[in-house]
């Protein structure tokens, strides 16, 4: 098993390898490069573009300078902005914390609610509970998160005035104060997150439920909650932590959103804006950590996999 | 004897649509939008770009559904929108659905080192959210319509890919399929003849999910300045020019969310109905 | 005697997926009494496993119980309340399914899943539960009884698997103990342990059991009384004796006619074998498996098997083998690491993309699994058509006539082409398969287990068709199979295959008289008798036993059934591969023993 897990942890590191490769291929190698970005409406005048790709190392082979890059990441070096001209680690070290709070509460929240209505929905399968919950969790995945947030924001900010609109949380707040600031956004990621959970937690389980095994508990005079917690739940798991992971993963794009509607100083406005300005080292910084962050739960979820998988845990 | 045939169940694909109620109010609001799309710019009642009156109007002042943020007419900017975001969904996802398919089922039939170079790069790739992946694009490449549609198009066929290579290789392994290679058919013939008829439930359903995520995908980018550009109609641009509305009570901003909305519902609500189709109860459902 | 499971009148409906309720078991009567095994016999459809969940109340998904009364001891199950339900399946009825592997959960521990039920519903507490449990798993003869219940299902083999099934239903001491096919899914040398396990358990509690089976001699061995199901109702009743050797109602008949003889009661003609015309198919030392890398697993090793022209050779072994294996790599669908194989004189690329289509349309290939290999989008006319454009470039109405006589070529009407293989039954279906590869005029016919999925009937029939179309079109057929008395049958030449290795070849007369390899012998004693007290004779021989004291462990080096063989010699036979030795012309035996002292 020990095995296994050492395999996985290497196959994420060479996948983490992949990504970084990635990012650099598609911002480095396809038409535009940064001295062009820099040089904006001027980039037509060839002699200042030479100039200003000497003075970038621009002219450097791409392999040379995509190992430069890599390694200045692993030194913990992510480059300098071009729009603002700081270092990229500073700009982040303020705002990583920003992004971390949203997606930490959302994920406390979100997780434990999603995995308790999705086994209730499995249970009651095909009662009117399980029906209304699937319905709801098919529109809210169906619709886009700035419709929740700017539904939930016109309701609760605009019109009721219970909530904040405003997630720029300042350090002197209290945690009243906190509350009522992130609530919004909270739950506008929460939403789409647990919805896709619940119902991938309830398919999960219900897969199991055609098990044979799963008969053969109803037909040794197992009572159905008996049969879900005992016989159905320690074979859903792996599923379940897959989808958690994809879940966490899939709140880095969710983040995206919500940080614009709420006006969150977070890692990813720092993203758009790179991206807005062509600031090629900054998009590559960001893409970089949210990539790191999206392997790094994946990795952790198959881990948990193995270990919960009695098949690995007690081989013949 | 006990020899007898197990009733017609091969030709049931895709004969017996018995629509529920749910799934036939979806089918209509969809083809109510579709019908839009086509003679939407001839109902509307104003130019697309057109300035009708005072900014963030009200419902009913100027325009039905009140005037945006430069004062442009809601209702027309929705009836000219609809077009954009439709077409865009639509050409995206016949490209993710091209690349995907077609590299996804040689994968599943061919094996060997094709499948594994094309599947660890998907991997790869898979280690991005494609929101990031789509941003790190148009980062470099700057946004224009056909930078837009290759990317998501093409950030859509990673998913695609990996869904009809998982279909594939459940099919390929089926006998009928080694029958043909057993016969000497090349992958040509055991690709559309023997994997795609069989393959397309299950990839009709995929591609109205794609269709969904495609609509989701493109309003966000929209939405964070980074699709479709002004002075365009496209729903998801509109919610992100009119935001700052809502707090001057302006529901400029709330009416394209919710369009989109309702399209995405009802596309997801049809899909469902598709799968949950040919799904029978399982032994816990029977219990009491 | 007191009737523990009365059943009268019992209906049950079943439904497809989004279809209408019709009537799967109509109107069955029947009762089992204290310390009496009933058994229900029928085909696939007959709804012998139907009614006997129903006898717990149960009915899958799909299907309802629509009338009659169940009583167990007296008490109307239809009547009970959701928790007299639950109290009748875990202390008074009990169950055991046909697959063990799927039916344990993988994420608990045997013993845990054992003791759940009377432990669960008060019966007993959890050391208690536990000293019986290990009191039935010695009972059962299962090896390390002390410890097996720690262990988790995966960690066990298959056999040992389905009496840890028995042992979970009798844990309760239920008054009647459902068996559901409970050897079908067995190895036939791992079916007589189980077997006998099961029946000595059964008599020694003494409790009533329903016995669900399709095989006639197996039930010979356990049951009092025979309940024939056709359709889902009864066509005859009656004891056992009876049953076996004087069935009275026509249908009984015919499942009696379709069972062969077990092989070694047929009179063959010893004969030897000089006089072979030129082989039409030669696969010689062949070595073969999947994967690569540390993954790897070698299936075949070494294996030469011949096919004279206008003859049929016999491939059998048990699940594990090889056999599938060697018919794909004949195929061309999983190319050999080592050997050759040579088709009407010419030698074939290992990979079917490369042969010729020469080569293709001479050697075909026909699947088990009918359902599953043809492709259930095409009508019969294009799967029958496809071949012949193909392979001879007919079109049109040249085409359709050429269908239509292949279609009157296996026995089914013309008018079968336009349909869908939805619409056929399991035996039409086959010879639609089997029209398919004769689509190509082969030479030669791989038949892989073709008859292993139909109903003993049924599969009498399509071999009947096969050695017409053999003597008809002049075919040569290499026929796969596990079913010793299909082969024995049919072949004239058997190839005896063990965990990858060839043990035994020669012609049907001399594989199947003395001397044999031990492994042949041993499967040849384990083809069940219709004869009562067989079980008993055949399970208490020294062979037996050693058989199940091992299990199939494909092996790199020595003679891979030493683990499992009574007469095995230390130190040489783990140790040293046995070469295949001529025996007479047209016999070889690998073995390290000598001639006079192999098994006779």
């Amino acid at each position: 098993m020990l095995q296994l897990i050492v395999n996985r942890c290497l196959q994420g590191l060479l996948t983490l390898v992949l990504a970084s490769i990635i990012i650099f291929a598609a911002t480095e190698i396809l038409p535009g490069d940064v001295a062009e970005a820099i040089l904006g409406q001027n980039r037509n005048d060839a002699a200042a573009l030479e100039a200003l790709r000497e003075e970038l190392g621009l002219n450097r082979p791409a392999i040379v300078r995509y190992f430069d890059w890599f390694f200045g990441i692993l030194q913990g070096d992510l480059g300098v902005s071009l729009s603002t001209d700081r270092p990229i680690a500073d700009m982040m070290s303020g705002r990583i914390w920003n992004t971390a709070r949203l997606a930490i509460m959302t994920a406390c929240v979100a997780i434990p609610l999603a995995l308790i209505l999705g086994l209730i929905s499995a249970i009651r399968a095909g009662g009117v509970l399980d029906k209304s919950l699937a319905v709801t969790t098919l529109s809210l995945i169906a619709v886009p998160e700035f419709f929740i947030g700017l539904g939930l924001m016109t309701i609760f900010a605009v019109e009721l005035k219970w909530l904040g609109a405003n997630a720029n949380i300042r350090p002197y707040y209290d945690f009243g104060r906190i509350v009522h600031a992130m609530a919004l956004p909270v739950m506008t990621l929460g939403f789409a997150v647990l919805a896709h959970m619940l119902r991938m937690t309830r398919a999960s389980v219900i897969n199991i439920f055609t098990s044979p095994y799963i008969e053969m508990a109803v037909l040794k005079g197992i009572p159905k909650r008996r049969i879900v917690m005992r016989h159905a739940l320690p074979n859903a798991l792996s599923p379940i932590f897959a989808v958690i992971a994809l879940n966490l993963a899939y709140m880095v794009s969710g983040v995206i959103i919500v940080e614009t509607i709420f006006a969150v100083p977070g890692l990813s406005r720092l993203l758009i804006d790179g991206v807005a300005l062509r600031d090629i080292p900054l998009i590559q910084a960001c893409a970089m950590l949210f990539g790191a962050v999206y392997i790094v739960v994946n990795l952790l979820a198959d881990i948990f996999s193995i270990i919960f998988n009695p098949r690995l845990r007690f081989p013949k | 004897m006990s020899d007898v045939a197990d009733k017609p169940s091969a030709s049931k694909g895709l004969k017996s649509l018995r629509l529920t109620p749910t799934a036939s109010i979806a089918g209509i609001i969809l083809i109510f939008w579709i019908l839009v799309a086509f003679f939407g710019p001839a109902l509307a009642p104003y130019g697309e770009a057109e300035i009708i009156g005072e900014s963030f109007g009200p419902i009913g002042g100027e325009g039905i559904l009140g005037t945006d943020k430069l004062g442009r007419d809601i209702l027309t900017r929705l009836l000219y929108g609809v077009r954009t975001t439709l077409f865009l969904a639509l050409i995206t996802t016949v490209i993710s659905f091209v690349v995907g398919v077609v590299l996804g089922f040689s994968a599943a039939i061919l094996r060997g080192w094709f499948d594994i170079c094309i599947s660890r790069l998907v991997e790869a790739f898979m280690a991005f959210p494609s929101t990031m992946l789509a941003l790190v694009v148009i980062g470099a490449m700057g946004t224009s319509i056909t930078v837009l549609i290759m990317t998501v198009g093409l950030v859509l066929s990673i998913g695609v890919f990996r869904v009809s290579r998982a279909i594939g290789m459940d099919i390929s392994v089926m006998d009928y399929v080694e029958s043909a290679r057993a016969r000497g058919e090349g992958v040509w013939w055991i690709i559309t003849r023997e994997v795609l008829p069989n393959a397309m439930p299950p990839l009709i359903a995929e591609f109205g999910l794609r269709f969904t995520f495609s609509i989701l995908f493109l309003s966000g980018l929209s939405f964070l300045g980074l699709g479709v550009q002004e002075p365009a109609a496209d729903w998801g641009l509109m919610v992100q020019e009119n935001m700052g509305g809502i707090f001057l009570g302006s529901s400029s901003a709330l009416i394209p969310a919710a369009c989109i909305a309702s399209l995405t519902i009802c596309m997801n609500l049809i899909v469902d109905w598709f799968q949950q189709r040919q799904q029978g109860e399982t032994v816990l459902e029977k219990m009491e | 005697m007191t009737d523990v499971l009365s059943i009268e009148d019992l209906w049950v409906e079943g439904r497809p997926p989004g279809g209408k309720y019709k009537p799967i078991v109509k109107g069955v009567s029947f009762n089992v009494k204290k310390g009496e095994v009933v058994a229900l016999i029928g085909e696939s459809g007959s709804g012998k496993s139907t009614i006997s969940l129903a006898s717990m109340g149960f009915a899958r998904p799909g299907c309802r119980i629509s009338a009659g009364t169940i009583k167990v001891n007296g008490e109307n199950v239809m009547d009970m309340t959701t928790k007299e339900r639950h109290k009748l399946r875990g202390e008074k009825v009990a169950y055991v399914a046909q697959s063990a592997a799927a039916s344990f959960n993988p994420a608990i521990k045997i013993g845990d899943q054992v003791i759940e039920a009377p432990v669960f519903h008060g019966l007993q507490t959890a050391s208690e539960a536990t000293e019986v449990a290990v009191d039935l798993y010695k009972k059962l003869d299962l090896p390390d009884a002390d410890r097996i219940g720690g262990r988790y299902p995966h960690q066990v083999s298959g056999g040992q698997l389905q009496r840890l099934m028995a042992a979970m239903a009798l844990s309760c001491g239920p008054d009647l103990l459902i068996l559901d096919e409970p050897t079908t899914a067995l190895d036939v040398t791992t079916q007589i342990e189980v077997l006998k396990a099961f029946k000595d358990i059964i008599r020694e509690q003494n409790t009533a059991a329903i016995y669900v089976t399709h095989d006639l001699a197996v039930v010979a061995q356990v049951a009092d009384r025979i309940l024939v199901l056709n359709g889902g109702e009864v066509q005859e009743l009656g004891d056992t004796d009876q049953i076996v050797h004087n069935p009275a109602h026509e249908y009984t008949k015919t499942l009696m006619n379709a069972v062969r003889p077990a092989p070694n009661q047929l009179e063959l003609d010893h004969k030897t074998g000089d006089d072979d015309p030129a082989p039409i198919l030669t696969a010689s030392n062949i070595t073969a498996g999947y994967g690569s890398g540390p993954s790897k697993k070698t299936i075949l090793r070494d294996v030469t098997v011949d096919v004279p022209e206008g003859s049929v050779v016999g491939v059998i072994g048990e699940s594990g083998c090889g056999k599938s294996t060697l018919a794909r790599v004949i195929a061309g669908l999983t190319p050999q690491w080592e050997g050759e194989v040579t088709i009407t004189g010419h030698k074939a690329n290992p990979r079917v993309e490369k042969r010729d289509k020469e080569t293709l349309r001479d050697c075909q290939i026909v699947f088990q699994m009918a359902d599953t290999a043809l492709n259930p989008r095409q009508r019969i006319s294009d799967l029958l058509g496809r071949p012949l454009q193909f392979y001879h470039g007919l079109k049109g109405k040249e085409k359709a006539d050429r269908v239509a006589e292949l279609l009157e070529l296996v026995e089914l009407p013309a008018a079968f082409a336009s349909r869908f293989p939805g619409e056929l039954s399991g035996g039409q279906k086959q010879r639609v398969n089997l029209a398919r590869s004769l689509a190509a005029n082969p030479k030669l016919v791989l038949c892989d287990e073709v008859t292993s999925a139909l109903d003993t009937v049924v599969a009498a029939s399509v071999i009947d068709l096969l050695q017409d179309l053999k003597e008809r079109l002049g075919l040569s057929y290499m026929f796969i199979s596990h079913d010793l008395s299909t082969v024995a049958s049919f072949a004239d030449h058997i190839v005896v295959l063990y965990a990858g290795r060839v043990v035994e070849k020669g012609l049907s007369s001399q594989v199947f008289q003395p001397p044999y390899h031990p492994y042949t012998q041993l499967l040849l004693n384990s083809v069940p008798e219709m004869r009562q007290g067989w079980l008993e004779e055949v399970a208490t021989t020294d062979e037996a036993k050693a058989a199940s004291a091992g299990s199939v462990e494909l092996r790199e080096v020595g003679c891979p059934f030493s683990n499992r063989c009574a007469k095995a010699i230390k130190g040489v036979c783990e140790t040293k591969t046995p070469p295949l030795r001529k025996i007479e012309t047209g016999h070889e035996i690998a073995c390290h023993l000598e001639t006079d002292v192999l098994p006779k």
